[in-house]
């Protein structure tokens, strides 16, 4: 791009983008007015220089007149959302072009949990803590086995790593895995506008060809309602899963006694659901989502499982098929989207929220008991209540807006949560429904 | 609510019967949960039960058994911990067995249950804490995790500390949070907030669980105001029977108050020391709290919030760094014993180390700190180099947005640029390089939220909206420090009342988050920011206020309002420092004559110097009856919340309120108020925190904090105050008594005071002769050079019960009566060190032993006045 570096991250609103969203951007309280473009005085000489090695990409600056060097990298991204502003920031991990819809997420650990989270298949995902990679990457902490968002937006990319389990930096994990990255943006400013305005569409890139214009038509021309995501992350074949939590973190006292098979669909699973319904004595046979549900039920399982996944649930209405074939017959249990599909296989609505919830400290209430679950969750979509048929209850709700949060089935032997209990990144506090769903399948079988 | 002390009471209360007699219920924590988290042997036991680790250790209740506790566990150092303790009082680390035997007897003397820990030491292991809060329904949520820069081996208390956590993944986050919900189930509190302190190794991540206290703490204030969740306030909500989701969150309004915040930006927490008061005594920093104050920053990074930090301290350092500290001219064996050793300045121990070449690796192998936290460091001496490589007008826009977003203030840049800090404000407002201001609102964004609770940035969308009201700024007391205490704060905070009530818009600008200006509900708008000229300007800048109050915060903000500085500094002051000595409203010994003069000359000082709002001054009179006047300040005195409730009028609000305008007889406030009833203050000094220093009191002002006494007596108000300070005067036994050759003439009526209350009395040679001649019976004991039994070994024997000496300050005392005050104080035996001081005792004790103590509520001492009528009157006028 030709336009030379303006402040720090501030974006530049391109005066051609005068959609009442950017003239309500272009408002924002600043103090010193709105700030403007000025011409670089050194004349274009300093060039980012992408780091030999990774690890010392953030240091490395650029080389000057008189030998020292900036202790920071000058900006060679841009963050172009579909409101018009474009956020100036600075590279990491991959390089290119790359277009997604941008959520933020509120939780202060877990960003590599949630990297590999494939529910954030198409997101770019704004992490609020400022300060993400202070704990590099560890072999341990992965939710899947790659990563499937389409990038990751931060303030503060950590210029070392300290903890005891890591193997590798952030920055370096990013390169590998070919996912981009951008920080030094006011991410709470963006945070604010997509709390405004909803989840936004936006542009990531590093090509300085592109113009702006270019790159918001991208994000213009993007949807993702309506697309289905999970047929990208589902798995190929179906696959038998033994893994436990790990003994060095495993929070839950007592051993399980009794054994279950379980199917559990894979419409992106989290790998800590598998390891938790591990711990509670499940033997699991993962199956891809579009497997049939005569074969699930041929296997006789003890209960089915319907995991959480990307997207809208209205864009796959094979998954909603399969579902409805499925419950009555076993004991079902559905987290996130699992959820959203269930509700949707019983009738009911699925719509999608104002910005969703993506957060590690949404207290959620079980309505049985009283009780107040501080919950991880991560979902843009919510099933109506209301459109659910007579038996359905509500077990659960988000009590920072009342939202549906939990169902439960007693006729079809059916559990569903919205939100996550199987944590990772996230509080333990609501575990205890994998336990739910083992009793479900245990007096199922007398 | 009420700390350590409040916790003692209930124990002591429960212990008495006194609670069961009077059908009280403890509400939040429970007697039997209070032992548990306290006691630490049934603290052992309690994580015992839930498989959580604890440092290996034993209980001891004589020095003989935690010698052999230490034999057991086999290698130094070694931790002592005393059970029921403010700030680790009596604990500290012990390197080898002298060092080990001198902390246990001082620990089990300073422990309310005689019981020390002794524990396998876990220096250079990291230390974390977490805030937690659970509510009668058995919800339990975490409000803040904090990560202390010091490693294990401080006091948290002394340690630098930063929220979030910053070097947890989230399996070990979570692992520390469940641990910290089974620790409050299993000890029991059954709801309110609770603190919990880990060791992690940073080897393999081994936890082990440290403490936890079952009540809020100095932390939890930090956590308050780290967040923007009010800890004590929901406590109290949830004590009477709420649950944290029948609460909204305070900040947000529309989402409740049972979830865990979410923060944007980084806290940074510097304690602020006085050692420099304390002759005698090392700045080493040890289990034993020592600190005086501390100062808070928020910002986006560490960076910013660290910097922020240390210039809100108000040590004479703009930042991290940027200055000819003294630290650069040591050789590398001081620098390093800085680095090993904690110390209050080992923050620029570790600059000069990076300065002069030292490795990250090297100085993380010397002092355990987190590698983390010391390569931001790092990046900011780097940033330093580069702007000394650069001179001021080569800065670009960018250059100054990355300086100032890592925290550098304007005299740091101007520093490393050679250049003024004008210079550099007018290139950076040149440039169009100001700070932004973001909200601090419990949800990371997540949620509106209208509470102008509000810190810098150099960041690209301003959060502030600051309206067109009739407005005032008020500056507050930062740090606390020795000489500038809270008091400040409750006149900033009343200025801010009755300004608010008057109409105005008040605005509220401070670091300290021990104190309530900085709630974000005290004024209408808060500003958490260092009290410097450039982050004050740049708040000015952007409120455009109609007035700043500078009066009500003590130094800090009158050093900013640089023309009355000057004639501030002229101190003379002689004798014991007024903040130190005890006082009596009314005056009990002042003739009317002098109270004439001083009357007459106050008056006339106040209009010549064209006071408007307080002002102090300090009288000395001499034996013959001569006035002096020591000084005059004119801004609000630490003796304000005395005063104030003394004659039952709120001075502060009254001079804030005449500040903008309203006059004295519009106020109703014209007569000087003589009560019925006598007040006494007296202060509280922290010398059993500080090894090795004398607690003889001087010029230099030492205490920490102070109490007040109240009665229609002087002595009854004396031995109130007493009590209250911590002094348990004795009603009976043994007075030690060693006098001066200059007050011994006041000898004879202090034995007999003492006789007729029925003490014996026992005293050194000189003292005893003349009491002897006098026909006073007495006792002779030896000084301790004179050899053996001494008045040390009296005192260790439990036959002292309260001493009066007066020092003659030769070379002996300060070895020998040094020793002896030390000692007193070790063993908690009352030490009387002036003749006044020796009178009000004796009366107090005669007192007590005759009536027992009348309890009555402040507002039953003030039946015929009513203040707030005045008050409300003053602002239908305003």
């Amino acid at each position: 791009m030709a336009a030379p570096p303006a402040t720090a991250s501030a974006p530049s609103l391109r005066p051609s983008a005068a959609s009442p969203r950017a003239a309500a951007a272009r408002s924002v309280a600043v103090p010193s007015g709105p700030r403007t473009v000025v011409p670089r005085r050194d004349g274009g000489r300093f060039l980012g220089v992408r780091a030999a090695k990774a690890v010392s990409g953030v240091q490395s600056g650029t080389v000057v007149d008189d030998g020292v060097q900036r202790p920071w990298k000058l900006s060679d991204a841009r963050l172009v959302l579909e409101d018009g502003s474009v956020w100036k920031a600075k590279s990491f991990g991959a390089s290119g072009t790359q277009v997604g819809e941008v959520v933020f997420n509120t939780s202060l650990t877990g960003y590599q949990e949630i990297l590999t989270d494939p529910s954030y298949a198409g997101q770019f995902v704004l992490m609020t803590n400022p300060h993400i990679g202070n704990t590099g990457v560890n072999p341990d902490d992965e939710e899947s086995n790659r990563c499937f968002l389409a990038g990751l937006i931060i303030r503060n990319l950590s210029i070392c790593t300290s903890n005891w389990r890591c193997t590798e930096t952030l920055e370096e994990y990013l390169m590998k895995r070919n996912i981009m990255g951008i920080y030094d943006v006011d991410t709470r400013a963006i945070t604010r506008r997509l709390r405004e305005d909803g989840s936004l569409i936006g542009v990531l890139s590093t090509d300085q060809s592109r113009t702006d214009d270019e790159l918001l038509e991208m994000a213009k021309n993007w949807k993702i309602v309506g697309v289905d995501l999970i047929s990208g992350v589902t798995c190929d074949a179906p696959y038998e899963w033994s893994d436990k939590t790990d003994s060095e973190w495993e929070f839950k006292k007592g051993q399980s006694t009794e054994s279950f098979h379980v199917v559990a669909y894979d419409f992106g699973i989290k790998h800590n659901i598998l390891r938790r319904l591990t711990s509670y004595g499940c033997k699991i046979t993962v199956v891809p989502a579009n497997w049939p549900a005569s074969e699930v039920l041929n296997l006789r399982p003890d209960g089915v499982f319907f995991s959480n996944g990307p997207g809208d649930p209205a864009a796959v209405p094979y998954a909603v098929k399969t579902v409805q074939e499925i419950i009555g017959k076993v004991p079902v249990f559905g987290i996130c989207m699992g959820h959203q599909l269930i509700g949707q296989a019983l009738g009911g609505k699925t719509f999608k929220m104002k910005f969703g919830h993506h957060g590690g400290n949404h207290p959620v209430c079980d309505l049985r008991s009283g009780r107040v679950d501080i919950s991880a969750q991560n979902h843009n979509y919510a099933v109506d209540p209301e459109s659910l048929p007579e038996g359905v209850k509500v077990t659960h709700i988000n009590l920072n807006d009342n939202s549906c949060a939990g169902l439960q089935y007693p006729k079809m032997k059916l559990l569903s949560l919205q939100y996550h209990p199987e944590s990772s990144p996230g509080p333990h506090d609501s575990d205890l429904a994998f336990g739910e769903f083992i009793e479900m399948m245990k007096n199922n079988r007398l | 609510m009420g700390g350590q002390t409040a916790l003692n009471l209930a124990v002591s209360l429960a212990d008495s019967g006194a609670l069961d007699r009077l059908g009280v219920r403890l509400i939040g924590a429970s007697l039997p949960a209070i032992r548990a988290a306290e006691d630490r042997q049934l603290f052992k036991q309690a994580m015992d039960r839930i498989g959580l680790k604890t440092p290996p250790s034993g209980i001891g209740t004589t020095l003989e058994e935690c010698i052999s506790i230490a034999e057991d566990i086999g290698e130094f150092p070694l931790i002592v911990r005393p059970a029921f303790t403010l700030g680790g009082t009596g604990g500290g680390i012990a390197y080898n067995r002298a060092e080990f035997e001198d902390i246990c007897r001082a620990g089990l003397a300073a422990s309310h249950t005689q019981q020390v820990l002794v524990e396998k030491s876990l220096l250079g292991w990291k230390e974390y804490e977490l805030e937690v809060m659970r509510d009668m329904a058995d919800n339990v949520v975490i409000i803040c995790s904090i990560e202390n820069i010091d490693p294990m081996g401080v006091h948290t208390g002394d340690s630098i500390t930063v929220a979030p956590a910053q070097t947890l993944t989230d399996k070990e986050y979570q692992r520390l949070r469940d641990y910290s919900v089974a620790i409050i189930r299993e000890i029991g509190v059954e709801c309110g907030g609770s603190n919990v302190q880990f060791a992690v190794n940073p080897a393999d991540g081994e936890v082990m669980v440290i403490e936890m206290n079952p009540r809020v703490s100095r932390s939890s204030a930090l956590a308050s105001k780290a967040t923007g969740f009010p800890i004590a306030k929901m406590a109290a909500k949830l004590s009477v029977g709420y649950t944290l989701d029948q609460i909204p969150n305070d900040i947000t309004k529309k989402t409740p108050a049972s979830f865990e915040p979410s923060i944007d930006y980084v806290v940074t927490k510097i304690p602020r020391f006085a050692f420099e008061k304390f002759p005698g005594s090392e700045p080493v920093l040890t289990t034993q709290m020592k600190s005086v104050g501390e100062a808070m920053a928020l910002g986006r990074t560490f960076q910013e919030s660290f910097q922020k930090a240390v210039r809100s301290l108000e040590t004479g350092f703009a930042g991290w760094g940027c200055a000819p500290i003294k630290e650069l001219d040591w050789d590398w064996e001081k620098l390093k014993y800085s680095l090993r050793v904690p110390n209050p300045d080992r923050i620029h121990a570790i600059y000069a180390a990076f300065k002069k070449g030292m490795r990250i690796q090297d100085i993380h192998e010397i002092s355990f700190i987190d590698k983390w936290f010391l390569t931001e460091l790092k990046e900011l001496v780097d940033v330093e180099q580069f702007l000394i490589s650069r001179g001021l007008d080569q800065l670009s826009k960018d250059d100054f947005y990355q300086v100032k977003r890592r925290g550098f203030s304007d005299t740091q840049i101007a520093f490393a640029t050679s250049s003024s800090e004008t210079d550099v404000r007018l290139r950076r407002l040149a440039l169009e390089v100001a700070p932004t201001y973001k909200r601090v609102d419990t949800c990371a964004a997540e949620f509106e939220a209208n509470t102008p609770y509000m810190y810098s940035s150099y960041e690209y969308e301003c959060e502030s909206v600051p309206t067109n009201k009739k407005k005032v700024l008020i500056l507050g007391g930062g740090p606390n420090r020795i000489g500038q205490g809270i008091e400040f704060d409750y006149c900033c905070c009343h200025a801010s009342f009755a300004l608010r009530e008057a109409g105005y818009e008040t605005i509220m600008m401070n670091s300290n988050p021990e104190t309530v200006s900085t709630d974000y509900d005290t004024s209408d708008r808060l500003y958490f920011e260092p009290l410097t000229v450039e982050d004050v300007t740049n708040v000015i800048d952007l409120e455009r206020p109609d007035g700043i109050i500078v009066q009500f915060g003590g130094q800090t903000p009158l050093k900013l309002a640089l023309p009355i500085q000057q004639y501030l500094e002229d101190k003379k002051l002689a004798g014991i420092h007024s903040g130190d000595s005890g006082c009596s409203l009314p005056t009990r010994t002042v003739s009317a004559k002098c109270l004439d003069i001083i009357r007459s000359w106050t008056t006339k000082l106040a209009k010549r110097l064209n006071v408007c709002g307080l002002m102090n001054c300090q009288y000395a009179i001499t034996t013959s009856g001569e006035v002096f006047l020591l000084e005059a300040n004119p801004r609000a005195s630490r003796t304000v919340p005395f005063v104030s409730k003394a004659i039952g009028h709120p001075l502060a609000k009254y001079a804030s309120l005449v500040m903008s305008g309203v006059t004295l007889p519009e106020l109703g406030y014209t007569q000087e108020v003589v009560p019925k009833h006598v007040s006494v203050k007296e202060a509280v000094l922290p010398f059993e925190k500080f090894q090795g220093c004398d607690i003889l009191l001087g010029p230099e002002m030492r205490s920490t904090g102070e109490v007040m006494g109240i009665d229609y007596e002087f002595s009854g108000a004396f031995a109130k105050a007493q009590i209250a300070a911590g002094q348990k005067l004795p009603l009976n036994g043994t007075v030690f008594l060693s006098l001066n050759d200059l007050t011994k003439r006041h000898l004879a009526e202090i034995g007999r005071g003492f006789r007729e209350l029925g003490f014996n009395i026992i005293a050194t040679s000189g003292t005893a002769k003349v009491l002897q001649l006098e026909g006073i019976p007495v006792e002779p004991v030896l000084k301790i050079h004179e050899g053996r039994p001494n008045a040390r070994d009296m005192l260790k024997n439990g036959q002292i019960q309260v001493m009066v000496i007066t020092s003659s300050g030769d070379a002996l005392d300060s070895k020998d009566g040094l020793q002896l005050r030390r000692l007193a104080l070790a063993y908690k035996v009352p030490i009387i060190t002036t003749v006044d001081g020796a009178r009000a005792t004796i009366d107090a004790i005669k007192s007590l032993k005759n009536k027992s103590i009348e309890t009555l509520a402040l507002q039953d001492y003030f039946q015929t006045t009513d203040a707030s009528q005045n008050l409300q009157a003053a602002q239908s006028a305003s």
